[in-house]
């Protein structure tokens, strides 16, 4: 085995770490020196100019302004040189591949949330009030913090797949022959494969809606769930009747998170079947189009799509947050 | 007297069961316990067979299942020295690549950070006209998908910007690590302006006016008052970051490239997954290599990143 690592040729990029920390440092500085020297006075305007000034140029520089450009390259070829009307889009809502690009990113904004709600709903329950509690949401939890490409990783070995007759590597195809069936491919056959990373996804996400609903249960308060018992509830109907209710805008925030997840979810489809036999979604298309194939316009079209799809969602989100200031007056 | 009127009906509650309620209540927290332990177990075991899979030798990952090792054991680090520093191009090469993610990772925590810090001040205690305006669209900028940015962006870094003929902003070199810090901390904001906001507008007024009264200027505030009161927040949203930009594919394997000089460890793990997909002695190590910080960092903190969930951390 050949083993080498050589530190020194490493060191330019540590000297960019201390350029980068460094320039960290001059910032913070800067920023605060600028606004010292701003007159104070009534006026809130300028400290507040000053203040707000660097990360509003950055916003604009790189997310606003690039969201208008890509709006505007989803009507032009794919060498961005000439207009093509509607091209794009009627290839994205015309094309069969486009076609079942779209149908699974329908499928796993249909399934991820639900899912994820469901499991994290029924764990929160199950380990509320236990002497484990805290370990058990740990457990779970601990995905959360991997890569999706790690989890991809970790999954794909799940699924790993040998021949029938030889011993089993992957978890998965090895309770299949024990329960005495045949092994699988299963990352290779639409439209189950989807499924199979679908898997994947809730296993990562399932931690925050634990977490979240674990809180909003505890939160419940507990007289109410006193009073119900008292009138002979049964614990279903207790969940049911008290609980649910109760732990509703937390239900609700889990689902609009995960749907704004699941609709950018790339890494997963990625590194586990790279796109192919029929698994890709909205996000690994258009970074194939945009980045891979040079169809700039097909991949602009794409992320203007997503763009739409998230739309509904910011604006019910900004009438709560407008609402709850409104509120705190 | 009120007291005991609240007390009463729990301690009358408790002792009259029937045994038929005592059987049912019985009954369902043991399907409830069994419930949690299967979904406990089916949460650990794939991370638990990957890690022990990583420490097996090359031939018996590669003919057996890592179930076998209870049978039949044999240990060795022998992948994560291949992994980590073989010098065959098919064997990972990891250690560059997870300098690469350090160095990617600490400015690109930091910045966003401070500068989020400054503009959640001016949002949350600077009254100026406008203000709603701006912070409703930070906020609703946070659900934007990143996907909108990418491609101008791209071509923001590679050929700078030109109005009319006339260049504006050079073209950046497009070699180092700049143009991914810099794409970081603009994805990082929207995120942390709003989380750190909305810590920042919980602390007492009579606090600001009392410092500003003494005659303290908007820097001393921010330093000797909203800093330190606001750090759980600050280390929340810099967890956050943290997690982000070391778990990031998507940003790194565009504004990053694909090589040992600037790409981090996702990039290449999914490229091994991608080309070297049946590798496993490289795979699951490299696999946990890249895994065991964030999950040290994690187990550490993870009563500040509960409270950033719940504080609302959702991210475009």
């Amino acid at each position: 085995m050949n083993l080498a690592f050589d530190l020194a040729a490493e060191a330019p990029k540590f000297v960019q770490l201390v350029i980068g920390v460094a320039a960290f440092c001059a910032v913070v500085a800067a920023m605060l020196l600028l606004v010292d020297r701003v007159p104070m006075r009534q006026r809130a305007r300028w400290p507040a100019a000053v203040l707000l000034a660097p990360a509003l140029l950055l916003l604009g520089v790189g997310l606003v302004v690039p969201a208008i450009r890509t709006t505007v390259l989803s009507f032009r070829s794919g060498d961005t040189t000439s207009w093509v009307g509607l091209d794009n889009y009627e290839w994205m809502f015309g094309q069969p591949e486009a076609l079942t690009v779209l149908r699974n990113t329908l499928v796993w904004v249909a399934l991820v949330p639900l899912l994820v709600t469901s499991v994290g709903l029924v764990y929160a329950v199950v380990v509320d009030n236990t002497r484990f509690e805290r370990l058990a949401k740990s457990l779970v939890f601990l995905p959360m913090a991997i890569s999706f490409v790690g989890a991809g990783i970790i999954w794909k070995f799940v699924y790993a797949y040998r021949p029938p007759g030889a011993d089993q590597i992957g978890l998965l195809n090895q309770v299949v022959v024990s329960l005495g069936w045949q092994p699988r491919q299963w990352l290779l056959g639409p439209p189950a494969n989807t499924l199979f990373l679908i898997v994947v996804m809730v296993w990562i996400q399932a931690g925050f809606a634990t977490v979240v609903l674990s809180a909003a249960i505890k939160a419940v308060p507990a007289d109410l769930v006193e009073a119900a018992r008292l009138d002979g509830a049964s614990p279903l109907q207790l969940f049911r009747r008290v609980t649910l209710p109760c732990i509703r805008p937390a239900v609700i925030v889990v689902l609009v998170t995960q749907s704004i997840g699941t609709l950018k979810l790339f890494d997963i489809v990625r590194t586990m079947t790279g796109g192919q036999f029929d698994t890709s979604v909205i996000a690994n298309e258009m970074y194939n189009q945009a980045f891979r194939y040079g169809e700039t316009g097909r991949g602009a079209a794409l992320a203007v799509f997503l763009f739409v799809l998230v739309l509904p969602i910011v604006g019910y989100q900004v009438r709560n947050l407008r609402q709850a200031r409104q509120e705190a007056r | 007297m009120t007291a005991t009127a609240i007390e009463l009906p729990a301690a009358v509650d408790a002792p009259p069961r029937t045994a038929a309620a005592r059987i049912r209540r019985r009954l369902t927290s043991r399907t409830a316990s069994l419930v949690a332990i299967a979904i406990a177990v089916l949460w650990t075991m794939p991370t638990f067979g990957l890690m022990l899979s990583s420490l097996r030798p090359e031939d018996q990952i590669k003919t057996t299942g890592w179930w076998t090792f209870f049978s039949d054991p044999a240990l060795t680090l022998d992948n994560y020295r291949q992994v980590l520093f073989g010098t065959s191009s098919s064997s990972g090469q990891l250690a560059s690549f997870l300098i690469n993610s350090v160095v990617i990772t600490v400015p690109a925590v930091l910045l966003p950070v401070a500068l989020a810090a400054f503009a959640a001040y001016a949002l949350a205690w600077l009254p100026f006209r406008g203000r709603d305006w701006v912070f409703i669209g930070i906020f609703a900028l946070q659900v934007v998908p990143l996907q909108m940015a990418l491609v101008p962006l791209l071509s923001f870094f590679s050929r700078g910007v030109t109005v009319a003929g006339v260049p504006i902003v050079p073209a950046w070199n497009l070699d180092g690590f700049a143009q991914v810090w810099f794409a970081h901390t603009c994805f990082a904001l929207p995120l942390g302006i709003f989380l750190l906001h909305n810590f920042m507008a919980g602390l007492p007024g009579e606090l600001m006016e009392a410092a500003r009264v003494d005659g303290a200027t908007h820097g001393v505030i921010l330093r000797r008052i909203v800093v330190p009161l606001v750090a759980p927040a600050l280390a929340t949203f810099a967890l956050f970051q943290f997690l982000w930009v070391w778990n990031d594919l998507l940003v790194a394997l565009i504004f990053a490239g694909g090589t040992a000089e600037s790409a981090p460890m996702t990039v290449r793990l999914a490229q091994m997954a991608g080309t070297r997909g049946d590798e496993w002695q490289r795979l699951t190590s490299g696999a946990f290599v890249s895994a065991i910080i964030p999950l040290i960092v994690f187990l550490s903190l993870q009563r500040y990143f509960v409270r950033g969930l719940l504080a609302g951390g959702v991210k475009g």
